[in-house]
């Protein structure tokens, strides 16, 4: 991706509607957005792992067998790019241990059991409407931090980070993404439509943290009820800074370097943020945590998740509370199929193939597809590369795919620098037009690991290196000192006079002094001793 | 005749004189071959190669002393690095120097150890935090897994143990390896 200038007048103004590249899919969305969000009861036990989010796990503030209540933080942020996390439900900690999470080497994290007591009682924090149109922008986003709200598109970066502008950084416009362009994910369709308000809400909290005036919603063209209800939403907030843009429904336009570019028409620069032309992006339901936990005091303790494909018997969005296993969230929405095969968080194109179902819901889980046989890809579909060039031509990120795959099987590191494979954000564009069937992302995502642990170790080499290095330095240096303390013995001996007799004569002396030391001591301690003896008999004496 | 070959004599010294003076002074610290070998070794400090380090072992391959097939540790991927560099074939890793596992951390036992200090001093990397008659621990940030705090401890004391941080070091696998 060329790094094109904000500051120049060649990129186009106002945008085209269209980034580089993507594909037109066909969305499967129609059977989970035909019945409103139902809310799923909260299950007799909650896992809550440490790591919900990107950045550094939240460090626990409650112990193994303390009484929780709904909205209660039980872990807090640690460090600036961190989430707090909030006892989704009121009940007891009966265990902080490792727990399966949701990852694609079915790994296990720390991670709070919550048993309910059922009666979800609130915490006090749940308070009531707050002003935060008069108070400080900076105690606002602290607000929006202690909720522990995370980007809720998928990716759970701490929004509040995201809320911070730096001084020497140039935000004009705050862009709220709806363009969800998964063929399987309609979890932020069903929530602008059925809570419109909320993420209207949002948005003009988040432009009051930021302090601007320009919030652009983008709503992809094939959502039309979302974009409706958005419509009439802005239109009842009465705030002129609010616009409601369409953008065209190609995958992946949901990505917010594709939603920028589709947008104003910039790119974001290779190796930076949005930020840098002077966007900040946030998706819609974040908004809409953003508002509840502003307005109403509530933290982040319960999400919608949408439970789709054809695996699944009653497809349908769910307001679920985090840490609901998806093996229950699953048997709320009807269970699988008989012939359902594959389980997958995080939608059908960039989501994760999960060994089991036996995970909880965590804030970045956006849905969860049960997919047939008929619809998965195995690998003795993959051919050899015919170079036909179609995911050059696919690819938003504007790279060439079939260069960076024969560079990743040869493990050719400066060719894959060269041709920026951390560019790539993982679409999958390139795996849907290869006509070889060639697992590219995944090519990708191993080639990108491998170079980052690469790093990694060298870096840790280097340290060892260092470490070894100055013990050396060290230990010969004792050496050193060491001869240098010999010899000045040895110097010191030999100024002193060579008589025998004298050293004789000092030796006995030394002895007597020390034997004298000795007596001297002895006495003084048979002389306390009998003076403690004394001392410890008295008080008995006065007793009697 | 004799004018001229004095002339040229002073001339002669007067050159050896100007290169002697930077020479000196720019001399290289070490050999840059042996440099660059420290460079592809993975700095274990294990000294399985039978040498007291990876710069001695860098050093001992520079000077043709030692084979490149001696470090297990780095394994076929060091090997092959070493092979590039230096220009030769690549061969299998020496048995006789052990065998390649995967990396490894030093945990003290802390409710058994005395405070000998004698592992304090067995690390090569200054990895063991700890004071005469005072628990020990092991910095595991530091930690190059190469076992030679494990043997000196009078208590037994000292294990190793598998990274545990798995989702650190966890990485996608390539599709050949998921898909097979």
């Amino acid at each position: 991706m060329s790094a094109s200038d904000p500051l120049l007048d060649s990129a186009p103004k106002g945008g085209t509607g269209a980034f580089q590249g993507g594909v037109t899919l066909h969305p499967d969305t129609a059977a989970a957005t035909a019945q409103p969000i139902a809310t799923m009861p909260v299950p007799d036990e909650l896992v809550l792992p440490l790591s919900q989010h990107a950045g550094a796990p939240a460090k626990p503030v409650v112990a193994v067998g303390d009484r929780v209540l709904r909205g209660q933080m039980i872990a807090a942020a640690d460090g600036f790019v961190s989430a707090a996390i909030h006892a989704p439900t009121s009940g007891t900690i009966t265990a902080l241990e490792p727990r399966p999470v949701p990852h694609p080497g079915g790994l296990e994290g720390p991670c709070f059991v919550l048993a309910s007591d059922g009666a979800d009682a609130a915490s006090e924090t749940a308070s009531g409407p707050r002003d935060y149109l008069h108070t400080d922008p900076a105690l606002v986003r602290s607000w929006v931090r202690d909720a522990g709200i995370v980007g809720l598109g998928g990716a759970g970066f701490p929004a509040s980070v995201k809320l911070t502008a730096e001084a020497d950084q140039q935000v004009q416009t705050l862009l709220l993404n709806g363009a969800e362009c998964d063929p399987h994910i309609c979890c932020d369709d069903m929530l602008m439509r059925e809570r419109a308000a909320a993420v209207v809400e949002g948005g003009r909290i988040m432009l009051h943290v930021l302090q601007i005036h320009d919030c652009v919603i983008a709503i992809e063209e094939d959502k039309p009820e979302a974009l409706a209800a958005m419509r009439e939403a802005v239109e009842a907030a009465d705030d002129d800074r609010l616009k409601v843009k369409p953008v065209p429904a190609v995958y992946p336009q949901g990505g917010e370097k594709q939603l920028i570019q589709s947008l104003s028409g910039r790119e974001v620069p290779s190796d930076g943020l949005p930020l840098d032309i002077g966007f900040v992006c946030h998706n819609v339901g974040t908004a809409a945590a953003t508002a509840d936990s502003v307005l109403r005091g509530e933290p982040l303790i319960s999400r919608v998740v949408t439970v789709t494909g054809n695996g699944i018997r009653t497809p349908q969005n769910v307001l679920v509370r985090l840490g609901t296993p998806l093996h229950q969230l699953v048997a709320f929405c009807g269970g699988y199929t008989d012939k359902a095969d594959r389980l997958i968080v995080g939608g059908s194109m960039m989501g994760i193939a999960l060994p089991h179902d036996n995970v909880p819901v965590v804030k970045s889980t956006d849905c969860l597809v049960a997919l047939e046989p008929e619809n998965l890809r195995t690998a003795v579909d993959a051919m050899p590369c015919i170079r036909c060039g179609e995911c050059a031509a696919a690819c938003p990120a504007s790279l060439l795919p079939q260069q960076l795959h024969w560079h990743a099987q040869s493990h050719k590191r400066s060719a894959l620098l060269q041709h920026n494979l951390f560019d790539c954000i993982e679409c999958g564009c390139c795996d849907v037009v290869c006509p070889s069937h060639i697992p590219l992302t995944q090519t990708f995502r191993h080639a990108k690991a491998r170079l980052r642990l690469d790093d990694a170790q060298r870096a840790q080499a280097d340290v060892a290196r260092r470490r070894y290095d100055a013990r050396e330095q060290r230990l010969a240096q004792a050496k050193v000192d060491a001869a240098a303390r010999r010899e000045a013995r040895k110097a010191a001996r030999a100024a002193q006079p060579e008589d025998p007799q004298e050293a004789v004569r000092q030796a006995v002396a030394r002895a007597r002094a020390k034997r004298k030391a000795k007596r001297k001591t002895s006495e003084q301690a048979a002389s306390n001793e009998t003076a403690a003896a004394n001392s410890s008999t008295r008080p008995a004496d006065s007793d009697q | 005749m004799i004018g001229a070959l004095v002339f040229l004599s002073l001339v002669a010294a007067a050159g050896a004189a100007l290169l002697r003076l930077p020479a000196a002074r720019l001399r290289l610290q070490r050999d840059p071959v042996e440099r660059k070998i420290d460079a592809l070794l993975p700095q274990t400090q294990c000294g399985q190669c039978d040498y007291a380090g990876c710069r001695p072992y860098a050093r001992a391959i520079a000077a043709g002393e030692a084979d490149i097939n001696q470090c297990p540790p780095g394994g076929d991927t060091t090997i092959a690095n070493l092979a590039a560099l230096l220009g030769r074939e690549g061969k299998p890793l020496n048995p006789k120097h052990g065998t390649t596992t995967p990396p490894m951390l030093a945990v003290i036992d802390e409710a058994v150890c005395i405070g000998c200090t004698i592992c304090i001093q067995a690390c090569p990397v200054d990895a063991i935090l700890g004071a005469s008659k005072r628990m020990h621990t092991v910095i595991a940030d530091e930690c190059t897994g190469c076992e030679l705090c494990v043997a000196p401890c009078p208590v037994d004391c000292i294990d190793m143990m598998p990274d545990p941080r798995p989702a650190q070091r966890w990485h996608w696998p390539a599709p050949e390896d998921a898909w097979s």
